[in-house]
């Protein structure tokens, strides 16, 4: 289990890095935490001529907070955005979720940004990113461009990215006042991809949104009623039907959708009462 | 840590271990950290992904072209240097190490690449073409045996390997007159006790000799030096193993490194020069071994109060796709102990063995005693369920009688020693089952799903070398000449200084050995177990060892710390001579304490036990005339107990039977079905106790493994024989968060068959917990079926009641492929602007096809319905090149088409079917509509099951997206959507998403 | 910018265990092989290269990370700290080892350098974690021989040891 040959550009800023991504083009690939890259390479499932290392570039090392908006850099790891001391008042829903994913010592290397390149179905980042309704900030060497969380995931490990293009930032807009968040998830074990992983927002003015995870191929979103009120469980059955969920080996389609069902209630309902 | 032995003896107690220091500061050396000889070369295996396929042919010109390349070894080389490794039952099968003409199993060795690193070796591997002619497999041991069942081995004529039927007492008569028959079928599935360091082997070979020289973190010698000696064809002494000093667990599974030894023998021998493998953990998670699984249908005569008046036992075994040694052992290691902790005069048993399309089996913790006592345990509480009676009052009934030691069984065990009852009653009281009970009584009341469960097993331990043969039916053995005991070793050296070593044939694999030895032999010659150096390793050219030597059947213990006592004894005796001498008093008036030898009768009088110890080195003149030398003593040691079968079948089949007993309490969500384990009681007795802290260890250990089993664990085969349970993310192993601590409780009933009165322990909680555990949920839930894992999806499965129907979504198609296997299926439609005869057209040419099938290296025109495509293929970044052949059939113009194709390359093989239709929506457009079958195998199938559904619709949908795009674009065509992903393209294809 | 390219090896400098150490790697090389393989420091065990098992775990830049999901020219100017660097002085077992050894907190020992790995990582940096946290800890990593109850035993142990001599310092 040992890695394909590739070429490995160790970038010292942002233009070095698009300059090296832009040469490789569909070739290359960014590493910055390599969490999700370096098991496939080892299992040779990924095998990229050119990887580009961006995690010495310092201005990809920051989180910021910008006009309502937490803006978490390429280079910015797992733990340092769960120890940001900020994070639990300005983006709870982020606070709650983080812990989930992998382990700590795999957040201790692992970057957010990568997390939402990888694009697992399961993973809670990119599902976070979803019901916050954030942005991805994408650059290549002659433009930018922002898209938002349901444009760029478009299935199981496939995003937006383009070649040559690498995420130069996400941002997460911050907690607004009078808004409650949740999140759940059910696994088979700590640490584990997501069975169905949950996250709720409950809004100042009673709407809700519901994101899930771990059952269609990318995180799906949809709005919400009070759960008390007549078409809550409707809708919901609905969405849960919606997100085609397959059999596979550690959970059942129905499993899935049940979960949908009784863990989607319970964390908008958690959101709910964390509004107040 | 400072111990001060009070009660002047060291076995018994607690002492750290002399292992830990080197372990907990990266100094232990296991396999993969021992220096290597000059100009070491490494291995990379190429493996089949196919379950079942006849090899075409192998094609290794570019892989032997590939940088640092040595060597590429294949079967035709194995058959031409090495004989077929022995089979232990008589049929005509060959066993090879290495396919040779057929893949029987994902994972199967198909070729050892040589190379001057493990980089290299992976690259060339990749390079050795392999051409597969694709056979139907069979995953299932009840299907294996259906007459139109895919034969494996065709000189077997089937997958039946083996099959004996016993009868002990009489059964048919107790069935008869038995007021209830009551029965059970299991189905057992496959797991194993995963070691968390890999295999390693490095081998040399002098040609010279003719000799190998194997190192290697195997566990034995035991029986199996002798097959690989055997296969490599040199005598014994030509075929030189040797283990590391340190060997990161095994629980078994070590065992199944033999036939890498003599691949990597063969390799060293083709390369020249010495050849070095660790296994990844894919191949270990692939191809390693497992335990078996067994279909199992286990009857009871059963009078009204509960009392069991027979068994009737139909075992089919499952060995999957070679029969390697030991095997069928598990199947076999429990025969004597067929009725388990109970006493129950009449016996039936039928045992099948089979094979199919899986990874061979071999041993695993707990050998054989899982899927026993799975259904026996199980059945005990259906009986108590279906007469109405309590469970416990039910196994309490059927105990062995207490007083009636040792105790033979109706198929031959000689239980050696215990009081069950006695056992059972204190740990129902010791570890609160009354308590447990109003938990679930208030649980209920409350209207929680809590369950108790209970177990009651025998823990065999110390194996003869014997019950193996109990498969050869009386006649056989009586030809092949019997076989039985189970010798055990260890020689104690004395050096010129005084100092004293041991030495044992043990091969441990955390056990403690070391720690043990040094106690046990302190002990015997009055010394601090400090200044005892214990070897554990094992060199075949150096050690004493025998066929039975190695470190298996939780013999440690009871065999080999027994023998090293008799060793102790013997030298203690002839040193009390030398002693006498020098202190002028009777032999039997010398004690040994504190490090020196004195007389008993006067304290004051006496000598360093360095000085007596010495004398045979430095005076041998000086030694009484009694004593030949005290530099150096061996014992051999096998017990009498341990007969071979009789012409009855009976057999002995282990020394020690430890005795177990388990409740535990569980509460299951009814929303989750994840089961939580409020309190684990396990009470064991296990004779006398050398060491409380490494006992508890091991029941620990044990415990957590089976708690794997019941709750997490699966090795789990699609019905193509693809493996799915490739990595650490789908084989899941427990971790802190999901194990509970048990509440451990003793009763000591010392063996009298033992030289230190103790028993096996390791392998107990593997044998009572799935069987404990199952139990309790059965009891919260109320369910009589019950299949391991029980994975919160399956609990809640069996809780689930009708299902919410959607109102405006459509539902899914929900296909349940056959046997539980895995089918890829799915379907999409896309409207494109041509005609349907345009489209028709297209699919029919290779040049378009080769336009816009995505990632096309080239299409050929094999005939008018046959293409063979080059594709690179991949979604994310997980992207491979594969060959795909593909076939046209149910040619409807324009109407429909069926696509049949097939594909294989490096991350492994698909093969799929689709029918697509054309219906004319007039103005020129077309509506092409597809549907899918699809199965893929190999590695992508192995390690990325989570994502391989998503993944297959990416896959399939590329090519009816490109075929859109090329006939004009679809209706939300990719050409509005510049540079969006694959998937995005083919969410629009198939009508805006699902 | 630093180009490395496949056909090569490179020199990669870092620091481990308190000293500088220069080495050379191909591109692709794991941490795990560099540490192992080229610079004799076996103590740090690989279990399953893919980041599931633990075994690996060492200290880099003072935080667990798994030294399979590395690669060798990541390691550029990092300090790395292996089991070979937790001893007080050779033969001195830290209060965390040895609290292992009292508790019998290993049996085959494979998983356990990765275990102290993080547990010496988390008691240097949350002196005061709960018992929670260190099995959150723990959770990242496989054992197969002992169940863990003895880890969590030892590594509070450790924690109260650590803490008593924190008071006296």
């Amino acid at each position: 289990m040992k890695p394909a040959p590739f070429d490995f550009v160790r970038a010292d800023s942002l233009g070095e890095a698009l300059e090296a991504l832009h040469e490789a083009g569909d070739e290359a690939r960014v590493i910055a935490g390599g969490q999700s890259l370096v098991p496939m390479l080892n299992m040779r499932l990924a095998r990229p001529s050119v990887l580009v290392d961006v995690m010495r570039i310092r201005e990809l090392c920051r989180i910021e907070e910008r006009k309502g908006q937490i803006v978490v850099g390429a280079a910015v790891k797992q733990v340092e955005l769960e120890r940001w001391s900020p994070l639990a008042a300005l983006l709870p829903l982020v606070a709650s979720a983080l812990p989930w994913v992998g382990h700590a010592q795999t957040r201790s290397r692992g970057t957010v940004c990568g997390s939402l390149a990888h694009a697992d179905p399961s993973a809670e980042l990119p599902l976070a990113l979803l019901a916050l309704g954030g942005e991805v900030h994408l650059r290549n060497r002659r433009k930018k461009r922002v898209l938002p969380a349901s444009a760029f995931f478009m299935g199981m490990m496939a995003t937006a990215v383009e070649p040559g293009e690498m995420i130069e930032a996400v941002a997460f807009p911050s907690h607004p006042m009078g808004t409650g968040t949740a999140f759940n998830e059910v696994a088979r074990r700590h640490g584990d991809f997501a069975i169905v992983a949950c996250a709720a927002i409950a809004r100042a003015d009673g709407t809700n949104r519901l994101a899930v995870g771990g059952v269609a191929d990318t995180p799906q979103a949809i709005e919400l009623p009070d759960p008390a009120d007549d078409g809550f469980e409707d809708a919901l059955n609905e969405f849960a039907w919606s997100l085609g969920a397959r059999d596979d080996l550690h959970a059942s389609a129905r499993y899935r959708r049940d979960l949908v069902r009784s863990l989607g209630r319970q964390t908008v309902e958690e959101a709910i009462a964390w509004r107040s | 840590m400072t111990i001060n032995p009070s009660a002047g003896r060291w076995t018994g107690r607690s002492v750290p271990r002399v292992e830990d220091a080197a372990l907990l500061s990266g100094r232990a050396r296991f396999v993969d950290d021992l220096p290597t000889a000059a100009g070491t070369l490494y291995a990379a295996i190429v493996r089949s992904p196919h379950g079942h396929a006849d090899i075409r042919s192998i094609d290794v010109a570019d892989a032997m072209k590939s940088a640092g390349v040595a060597a590429v070894v294949t079967g035709d080389d194995i058959r031409r240097l090495t004989r077929s490794m022995t089979v232990g039952v008589k049929a005509d099968v060959e066993c090879w190490p290495i396919a040779t003409d057929r893949v029987r199993y994902v994972g199967e060795p198909v070729a050892v690449v040589v190379a001057a690193d493990r980089y290299l070796a992976e690259d060339a591997a990749e390079k050795v073409a392999v051409d597969y002619a694709v056979l139907p497999a069979v995953v299932e041991p009840v299907a294996a045996l259906s007459g139109d069942a895919p034969v494996l081995h065709p000189s077997l004529g089937g997958n039946l390997i083996n099959e004996r039927r016993f009868s002990y007492g009489d059964p048919d008569g107790a069935f008869a007159s038995a007021a209830h028959r009551i029965g059970i079928d299991v189905t057992y599935p496959r797991n194993s006790c995963t070691p968390i360091e890999t295999y390693g082997v490095v081998a040399s070979y002098d040609p010279g000799e003719d000799a190998y020289d194997i190192l290697a973190n195997f566990q034995g010698p035991f029986s199996i030096h002798a097959v690989v000696a055997r296969a490599l064809n040199v005598p014994g002494n030509r075929m030189r193993l040797r283990t590391p000093p340190s060997s990161g667990g095994s629980y078994g599974i070590k065992q199944g490194v033999f036939p890498y030894m003599i691949l990597m023998g063969v390799a060293a021998r083709i390369a020249g020069r010495p050849v070095k493998w660790i296994e990844d953990r894919l191949e270990h998670l692939a191809a390693s071994v497992s335990a078996t699984n067994r279909v199992t249908r286990l009857e009871a005569a059963v009078e009204p109060d509960g009392r069991i008046t027979a068994l009737s036992w139909d075992q089919i075994e499952d060995c999957g796709a070679h029969l390697r040694a030991p095997e069928p052992a598990t199947l076999y290691r429990m025969h004597g102990n067929m009725t388990g902790a109970y006493a129950i005069d009449n016996l039936a048993i039928r045992n099948r063995v089979v094979l199919t399309n899986k990874t061979p089996t071999g041993l695993n913790r707990g050998f054989g005693g899982p899927q026993i006592y799975f259904p026996l345990e199980r059945l005990m509480q259906r009986i108590a369920r279906e007469l109405g009676l309590d469970p416990l009052a039910v196994i309490r009934r059927n105990l062995v009688p207490a007083g009636s030691f040792p105790y033979r069984t109706a198929s031959g065990a000689l239980l050696d020693s215990g009081d069950y009852q006695a056992a059972l009653d204190r740990a129902v009281e010791e570890g609160g089952l009354d308590e447990l009970t109003r938990r679930r009584d208030e649980a209920r009341a409350e209207g929680r799903l809590y369950g108790i469960g209970l177990a009651a097993v025998v823990e065999p331990s110390v194996s003869n070398m014997g019950y193996i043969t109990t498969v050869l039916t009386p006649g056989q053995r009586a030809n092949a000449g019997p076989k039985n005991g189970a010798q055990a070793t260890a020689t104690i050296a004395i050096d010129p200084l005084g100092a004293v070593s041991v030495k044992v044939a043990s091969v441990p694999q955390g056990q403690g050995h070391r720690t043990v030895l040094s106690q046990v032999v302190a002990d015997g010659l009055g010394l601090d177990p400090a200044a005892i150096a214990v070897v554990a390793d094992v060199d075949t050219g150096r050690d004493a060892w025998s066929i039975a030597s190695g470190n298996y059947s939780s013999r440690f213990a009871p065999a080999v710390a027994g023998a090293a006592k008799l060793a102790a004894d013997r030298l203690r005796a002839k040193l009390a001579e030398v002693a006498a001498g020098q202190l002028n008093v009777a032999a039997a008036d010398v004690d040994f304490s504190g490090g020196r030898a004195l007389s008993r009768s006067n304290p004051d009088n006496s000598v360093s036990f360095a000085r007596v110890a010495a004398a045979a080195h430095w005076a041998p003149g000086t030694l009484p005339g009694s004593v030949d030398q005290t530099i150096r003593e061996t014992v051999f040691w096998t017990p009498e107990q341990l007969d071979a079968p009789n012409a009855e079948d009976e057999v002995n089949s282990s020394l020690c039977h430890g005795f177990i007993f388990d409740f535990c309490g569980v509460e299951i969500d009814r929303r989750t079905g994840e089961v939580r384990i409020d309190r684990y009681v396990t009470m064991h007795d296990c004779g006398t106790i050398l060491h409380p802290a490494m006992v508890d260890g091991q029941v620990r250990g044990g415990f957590a493994q089976a708690l794997g089993a019941a709750l997490l664990e699966e090795f789990a085969y699609g019905a193509d024989g693809s493996f799915r349970s490739g990595t650490l993310a789908d084989y899941l192993i427990p971790t802190v968060m999901e194990v509970p601590d048990p509440v451990i409780l003793h009763y000591e009933s010392p063996s009298p068959f033992t030289p230190l009165g103790a028993k096996g322990v390791g392998e107990g909680n593997c044998m009572s917990t799935p069987a404990c555990i199952a139990n309790a949920v059965a009891d919260a839930i109320g369910a009589d079926d019950l299949v391991l894992p029980l994975s919160p999806s399956r609990i809640a499965g069996l809780l689930a009641g009708e299902e919410p129907q959607p109102k405006v979504t459509p539902k899914p198609a929900e296909k349940a492929a056959p046997g539980g296997g895995r089918k890829l299926t799915g379907e999409g439609s896309a409207d494109v602007a041509a005609s349907r005869e345009d489209v028709w057209r297209m699919l029919l040419d290779p040049a378009t096809l080769s336009a816009i099938i995505p990632g096309s290296h080239g299409v050929e025109k094999v005939s008018d319905t046959r293409f063979t495509a080059d594709v690179t293929l991949g979604v994310g970044p997980v992207k491979g090149r594969y060959k795909a052949d593909i076939e046209l059939s149910d040619l409807d113009e324009p109407n429909g088409v069926t696509l049949t194709g097939r594909t294989v390359g490096a991350l492994g093989s698909g093969e799929g079917s689709g029918r697509v239709t054309l219906e004319d929506l007039g103005g020129g457009r077309t509506r092409i509509a597809y549907s899918y079958e699809a199965a893929i195998g190999g590695k992508v199938a192995s390690v990325g099951g989570r994502l391989l559904d998503g993944a297959a619709r990416v896959v399939i949908g590329q090519f009816f997206k490109a075929l859109a795009t090329h006939a004009g674009g679809g209706r939300a065509g990719a050409g509005n959507m510049p540079g969006a992903g694959l998937f995005a393209r083919l969410r629009a294809l198939i009508g805006g998403g699902r | 910018m630093a180009k490395l390219s496949r056909e090569a090896s490179h020199e990669v400098r870092f620091r481990l265990n308190g000293r500088n150490v220069t080495a050379q790697a191909p591109a692709r090389m794991l941490l795990t092989d560099l540490l192992r393989h080229v610079l004799g420091e076996t103590g740090t065990h690989v279990g399953c290269e893919h980041g599931v098992c633990g075994a690996c775990t060492v200290q880099l830049d003072g935080e667990p990370v798994r030294a399979c999901l590395m690669l060798a020219a990541q390691a550029e100017g990092a300090d790395i700290r292996t089991v070979e660097g937790l001893e007080l002085a050779p033969g001195a077992l830290s209060p965390l080892q040895a609290a292992f050894r009292e508790h019998f907190a290993l049996q085959c020992g494979f998983c356990t350098a990765g275990i102290l790995m993080s547990l010496d990582a988390l008691l240097e940096r949350a002196p005061d974690a709960s018992e929670e946290t260190i099995r959150e800890h723990l959770s990242g990593h496989l054992c197969r021989c002992t169940g863990y109850t003895p880890i969590v035993k030892a590594a509070l142990a450790a924690q109260a040891q650590l803490k008593e001599e924190a008071a006296n310092a």
